[in-house]
C-alpha cells in the first residue's frame, strides 16, 4: 500500500461532497434538541411534581442508554406498527434522514437539558433580587439578567456537546444516511483501499470539529468581555476628566 | 407466541443470549478500560513531561482519539488490523483474509478512544495533588520512584475516581458500536434478534432496558467507591 497523494486527494474531493449531509444533520439535530431540552428544562426547574418527574425519567432514560440503539427503536422499532405506518407521521418515520435527525435530538436533548439547568443554577439568587429590586420581571428579567449569566456558564459543557454530536452523526451511516462515514464506506466497496479512505474520513471530522472549537471559543469571548482586560485607550495613563491635546 | 416468551428463559426465548451478551458487553468494556488505562497513563505522563515534543505527542493523541468518530476509530482499528493479520499470514505462507477477533479490535478501538479521555482525568488528577506533599516527600529523601508509589499514585487513584466512572459510562455506550464488526455483544444480539422474530421494537426496547440496567448499576457502584475513598480525605470536597 503506498502513499497516493492522487487518490487520498480524489477521496477527499468525494468525501467532501457528503459534508453538507453530515452538517445537515448536526445542524437540524442540534437545533431540534435544543428547542426539546428547553422544554425539558423547564419541566425539571419550575414544573409541579409531575412534570418535574417527566424530566426527569427523560433525561435518566436518554442519557442512560446508547444512541445506536435509540436510532434502531425510531428507524426499525416504529416502523414495525402498521398504526405507525398509516399515520401521518409515516412520511417523517420512513425517511432516514429524518428518523437520524429524530433519534440525534431526543438524545442529545437529555444532555442539553441538564447541561441548562447547571447553567440556570449558576445564576447568582442576588442577580435576580437585584433585578427584582430594580423592577424587572418575567421576560424582561429572563432576558436582560438570567439567560447572559446561564448562557455563559453553560458555554464550554455546550461546546463539548456539540462536538459530541459532530461525532454522533456518523451513526447516521448505520440507517442509510449517506453522510461522510457512509460515504467512506460506499466508497471502500467499490475501491477495496480501506484504511485510506477511513483516514481520510476521519481526517475531514478533525477538520469539521477543529472549526467548531474555534467558533465556539469565538463566541466564549465575544460573550465575556467583563473577563478581559480593559483596552488600553490612548488617556488610560492620565487622570479621569484630563484631556490631552 | 407472546411477547414474554419471547425475551423468557423458555425453548423459543432470548432470555438467556441476552444475559449472556450483557455479560459480553460488560466484559468487553472492563478490557477496553484496561486497554485506556495504560494508554492514559503513558499519554498523561507524556502531556506533563517537560520536553515539548513529548507535549506535544500528548496533545494529538488526546485531540485525535476525542475529535474522530468513534465509530471511525472502531473501523480503523478492525480492519487495519485485520491488514496487518493478513499481512503476516502472508509471511508465514497462509493466503486468503485473516480477521482480527472482533473482541481484541473492539477493546482496542473503545481502549484508544478511553485512553484519551483517562490521560485527562488522570492529568487533572495529578495537578490536584498538593505540590507540598511532593516537596515533604522529596525533603526526606523519597526518590522517584518511591515517591511515585507512596504518594503520588494512590492520590491520583482516588482523586480520578469519578473522571474513571465518566469515562466508565462513556466507554460503555461506545461499546454498542463494536457490534459493527461482529462481536455478539449487547447491541448486535438485540438487532439479531430483532431481525430473525421481527419484532424489532420488542426487543430494541429491552436491549435499552439492559443498558438502562448496566448504567445505573455502574452508577451506583462509582458512587459507592467514591463514598467509601472519601473516607480517607480530611474536610475535602470529595467529602459529602
Amino acid at each position: 500500500m503506498g502513499f497516493d497523494v492522487a487518490f487520498l486527494w480524489s477521496t477527499f474531493v468525494k468525501l467532501g461532497s457528503a459534508v453538507p449531509m453530515t452538517l445537515g444533520l448536526f445542524a437540524a439535530s442540534v437545533s431540534l434538541g435544543a428547542l426539546f431540552a428547553l422544554g425539558i428544562t423547564y419541566c425539571r426547574v419550575s414544573g409541579g411534581v409531575l412534570l418535574s418527574a417527566f424530566g426527569r425519567a427523560y433525561i435518566f432514560v436518554f442519557r442512560g442508554s446508547p444512541l445506536l440503539i435509540q436510532m434502531f427503536l425510531i428507524y426499525y422499532g416504529l416502523g414495525q406498527f402498521p398504526a405507525v405506518r398509516h399515520s401521518l407521521f409515516w412520511p417523517v418515520l420512513r425517511d432516514p434522514f429524518s428518523c437520524a435527525v429524530l433519534a440525534l435530538a431526543f438524545c442529545t436533548a437529555g444532555y442539553q437539558a441538564e447541561i441548562m439547568r447547571g447553567g440556570l443554577q449558576a445564576v447568582p439568587a442576588r442577580e435576580i433580587e437585584a433585578g427584582r429590586a430594580a423592577g424587572m420581571s418575567g421576560l424582561l428579567l429572563f432576558r436582560r439578567i438570567i439567560a447572559p449569566i446561564a448562557i455563559r456558564q453553560a458555554l464550554p459543557a455546550y461546546s463539548t456537546e456539540i462536538i459530541l454530536m459532530v461525532k454522533s452523526t456518523a451513526l447516521a451511516s448505520l440507517v442509510t444516511v449517506w453522510e461522510v462515514t457512509g460515504t467512506a464506506q460506499r466508497l471502500i466497496s467499490q475501491t477495496y483501499r480501506t484504511m485510506e479512505v477511513f483516514l481520510v474520513a476521519t481526517l475531514i471530522y478533525l477538520l469539521i470539529n477543529f472549526i467548531i472549537v474555534r467558533l465556539m471559543a469565538l463566541v466564549e469571548y465575544r460573550l465575556s468581555p467583563h473577563l478581559r482586560e480593559r483596552p488600553v485607550t490612548a488617556n488610560s495613563g492620565g487622570r479621569q476628566g484630563e484631556v490631552h491635546g | 407466541m407472546s411477547w414474554i416468551d419471547l425475551i423468557g428463559f423458555g425453548e423459543q426465548g432470548r432470555g438467556a443470549i441476552l444475559l449472556w451478551a450483557t455479560c459480553m458487553t460488560l466484559a468487553v468494556t472492563a478490557a477496553s478500560l484496561c486497554v485506556g488505562a495504560a494508554f492514559g497513563a503513558v499519554i498523561a505522563a507524556a502531556k506533563l513531561s517537560a520536553s515539548r515534543p513529548a507535549r506535544w505527542l500528548g496533545d494529538a493523541y488526546t485531540t485525535i482519539f476525542r475529535g474522530a468518530p468513534e465509530l471511525l476509530v472502531i473501523y480503523l482499528v478492525y480492519f487495519g488490523g485485520s491488514q496487518a493479520v493478513t499481512a503476516v499470514g502472508k509471511l508465514l505462507n497462509y493466503e486468503g483474509f485473516l480477521g482480527l477477533p472482533s473482541f481484541l479490535a473492539g477493546a482496542v478501538a473503545v481502549g484508544l478512544i478511553s485512553g484519551a479521555y483517562q490521560a485527562e482525568v488522570y492529568r487533572g488528577a495529578y495537578q490536584a495533588v498538593a505540590r507540598g506533599e511532593i516537596d515533604a516527600a522529596r525533603s526526606i529523601g523519597m526518590g522517584t520512584l518511591l515517591r511515585f508509589r507512596r504518594i503520588l499514585a494512590p492520590q491520583i487513584l482516588r482523586f480520578s475516581l469519578p473522571g474513571l466512572g465518566n469515562v466508565w459510562q462513556l466507554s460503555l455506550k461506545d461499546s454498542t458500536l463494536i457490534s459493527v464488526t461482529g462481536l455478539a455483544e449487547l447491541m448486535r444480539t438485540s438487532q439479531i434478534a430483532a431481525g430473525s422474530t421481527k419484532q424489532y421494537f420488542l426487543f430494541f426496547v429491552v436491549g435499552g432496558a439492559l443498558y438502562l440496567v448496566l448504567t445505573t448499576l455502574s452508577d451506583r457502584i462509582f458512587n459507592f467507591a467514591e463514598r467509601r475513598v472519601a473516607r480517607s480525605f480530611r474536610n475535602s470536597l470529595g467529602r459529602r
